[in-house]
């Protein structure tokens, strides 16, 4: 494993912590609790899947830790920011340099080819053309999508979408990656191809990894820690067993 | 966001919904069509106008007289900073006039009223006579036959509506009027008889022998009137009128100013100014004097009022006509730009449009990191870039519009035969104010769906379909 240095030293230190996190949305007369009060401390370079049903709160919480909501009460504080605080202004910029993310629908944009939408969070960086360039090549590479480049996403299989999308999650250098379900559109082997690049990033690259499924078997496979949420509580937080793990692993290989 | 990478995505955006955008932006071009058509018109018809007047020679014209003609009690008030003696408007001040600055030409105004005779029928009318400068005058535009061959020369050019009733062909009321061309067939070349007073104790030169001794009245206090004759041929026919600003004092027949000089015809003002002519130079009723450049008239108009005479120009008439151009200049722009913020509306449809379509696009964007505002910019871009467009595209077609109506008034008015014009013009200001105007107004547009776009919350519009 060749993990940097400096990344072993900061593992063990609290990359994202919640506290009494609520998210509730008004329907009408109804009030829907989201998120009901969840407390958690995920540490740097941890790779941990939010488990649940749909509905069960797991999609608003990685929404709260991206910064793309915000809590309508308790806090949520990621690299030693308070998110509750943030400006829309510096969210943007939190999104931007500190979070990646990937989404099931992989959420490429369909008018721009691969490499326009992988360098597309670099032109919000305002980075300059060249180095534009060969930042995208690099991440291109890194997901075995050289040969694609200058493909438009509805030309790529939904394998070749999501990695496109996982160079784009990359291209900023995030300590965090956010994973919404990303695998939910794809076939199992193209999944497991996905999740081993997942897996990559969180072991070579150092990344701090929190994964949105529903599958329980694919963040047993995966994970080092599964939290459980039903209607929007946290009602199970465990360490997954390794020998579980290499037992699935060699049962299906 | 930099500004390149702005104008790139927002031009890729524009390109998405060509036909939308296309749509919106012809929009746009014929509103600045239709502003810069209204305007081009205003300034065209302006300029037409100004070349017209200056034609007209009344715009570089300062009419002057004597102080004496005015009455005694007004006199004082007027007077300017050499009041009390006012001076006789002889040749001496004529020469002085001659030599101010900015000033082309000097000449007297020789107008009276005497009878012409034509085939055995006496006609009376009032004749004025003109230099020869006034052959550019636009009066002479539509002419028949030619203007005088010399300033000297015993020759008249009719007025229209004299010549009609030298013909006895004086249309009624309300029936179209006879051509000129058909007026001069009979004409050209034709004698008039005029019968006119001589001032008897006129200059040398004067053509009829002087009956007088004028040894024993060196100073011209006896006056004398001769009755004379002289034989006139007609060589033009003027369709319009040259004095049609001086009322009932229009003159319809027009001589040489040198041959009427010559002529020393009794003139009204002589009885009033007898008396006081230090010598026997001719003494003018009044003068006109044509500045070089119309902008120099009031100088002008200041250093002869100094010089002690009474001067009017129709600057102030121009003054105010200007006014009346700036009124309508503003309700041309006020219905010109009715369209283009017409036009503006459907750019705020297009961009709401483009929002709904693009809600999952735009909360990509904000999800990987875009700020509110580069959202913001972005949506400003798009309706930047349809402004410009649009405005270009709107000159162009404004002016390609004003040139076929151009054109096309032309060729009426050919028919009609009357000389072509161009009163439309697009002047580089016009230019540049209407597709600054169209840019303006596209980001005033975009401010709403911008605004809009920003606010957009991320979190809703990723959320499944």
């Amino acid at each position: 494993m060749t993990t940097a240095p400096a990344v072993s030293a900061a593992r063990g230190t609290v990359a994202i912590r919640s506290e009494n996190l609520c998210r509730h949305y008004r329907m009408g007369e109804n009030v829907i609790r989201a998120v009901d009060g969840v407390s958690l401390e995920i540490h740097t370079g941890e790779f941990v899947a939010l488990l649940g049903s749909s509905g069960s709160g797991k999609s608003s919480i990685l929404n709260l830790i991206a910064g793309l909501d915000r809590p309508t009460s308790g806090s949520v504080v990621v690299q030693k920011r308070d998110l509750a605080k943030l400006s829309r202004e510096e969210l943007a910029k939190y999104r931007l340099h500190i979070v990646g993310m990937v989404f099931q629908s992989f959420n490429l944009i369909p008018s721009m080819t691969v490499t326009e939408n992988v360098e597309l969070p670099l032109r919000f960086a305002e980075v300059d053309r060249g180095r534009r360039d060969s930042l995208a090549r690099e991440a291109l590479g890194r997901v075995g999508l050289r040969a694609r480049m200058n493909h438009r996403p509805s030309e790529l299989s939904g394998g070749e979408q999501q990695r496109a999308a996982l160079a784009r999650a990359l291209i900023n250098r995030p300590q965090i990656l956010l994973a919404d379900e990303p695998t939910g559109n794809l076939d199992s082997h193209t999944g497991k191809e996905i999740m081993d690049m997942v897996r990559d990033f969180n072991r070579e690259l150092g990344m701090t990894v929190v994964m949105v499924t529903h599958e329980r078997a694919l963040a047993e496979r995966y994970a080092q820690r599964m939290i459980f949420l039903a209607d929007g509580k946290l009602v199970d937080d465990r360490a997954n067993d390794p020998a579980i793990d290499s037992k699935v692993a060699g049962g299906r290989a | 966001m930099k500004f390149p990478d702005l104008t790139e995505l927002a031009l890729r955006n524009l390109r998405e919904s060509l036909l939308r955008n296309s749509l919106t932006t012809i929009g746009i071009s014929v509103g600045v069509a239709s502003l810069v058509a209204m305007l081009s018109l205003g300034t065209g018809l302006q300029q037409m106008l100004a070349r017209r007047l200056e034609k007209s020679g009344l715009f570089d014209t300062v009419f002057v007289s004597s102080r004496r003609e005015l009455r005694g009690g007004r006199q004082e008030e007027r007077s300017g900073p050499t009041a009390g003696e006012s001076r006789v408007l002889d040749e001496a001040a004529r020469v002085e006039m001659e030599h101010l600055p900015n000033v082309k030409e000097v000449y007297p105004d020789i107008r009276f009223s005497t009878d012409l005779q034509f085939e055995d029928k006496p006609h009376l009318t009032m004749i004025s006579a003109l230099p020869l400068s006034a052959k550019s005058n636009d009066a002479f535009d539509g002419m028949q036959g030619r203007f005088f061959s010399s300033d000297t020369a015993p020759e008249v050019i009719l007025q229209k509506s004299f010549a009609e009733e030298l013909l006895g062909k004086t249309p009624p009321l309300g029936a179209p009027e006879p051509s000129v061309a058909e007026l001069a067939k009979p004409l050209l070349g034709k004698e008039l008889t005029m019968h006119y007073a001589q001032r008897g104790d006129g200059a040398d030169q004067s053509p009829a022998p002087r009956p007088e001794n004028r040894e024993n009245e060196p100073a011209g206090a006896s006056y004398s009137v001769v009755s004379r004759e002289q034989k006139l041929t007609i060589v033009g026919i003027s369709d319009l009128d040259p004095e049609s600003m001086r009322g009932p004092m229009r003159a319809r027949v027009f001589l040489p100013l040198r041959f009427a000089e010559s002529l020393h015809v009794m003139q009204l003002v002589d009885l009033r100014e007898i008396s006081r002519a230090a010598s026997k130079q001719p003494v003018y009723s009044s003068i006109s004097v044509r500045v070089k450049d119309p902008s120099r008239i009031e100088g002008v108009e200041d250093a002869i009022k100094k010089m002690g005479f009474t001067t009017f120009s129709i600057l102030d008439a121009s003054r105010s006509l200007q006014q009346v151009f700036r009124v309508l200049y503003a309700f041309l722009g006020i219905f010109g730009s009715l369209a283009l913020i017409v036009a503006s509306i459907g750019i705020v449809n297009t961009l709401v449009m483009a929002i709904l379509e693009r809600r999952r696009e735009i909360g990509i964007m904000k999800a990987i990191g875009a700020s509110d505002g580069d959202v913001k910019k972005l949506f400003f871009a798009e309706a930047g870039a349809m402004g410009i467009a649009g405005g270009i595209i709107g000159v162009v077609l404004g002016w390609a519009i004003g040139q076929v109506i151009n054109f096309g008034t032309n060729i009426y008015l050919k028919s009609q035969s009357i000389p072509p014009e161009h009163f439309w013009a697009v002047p580089l200001w016009l230019v540049a104010f209407a597709i600054g105007f169209a840019c303006f107004v596209s980001l005033v547009s975009g401010l709403y769906p911008a605004g809009r776009a920003a606010k957009l919350d991320p979190v809703q519009a990723l959320r499944y379909e």
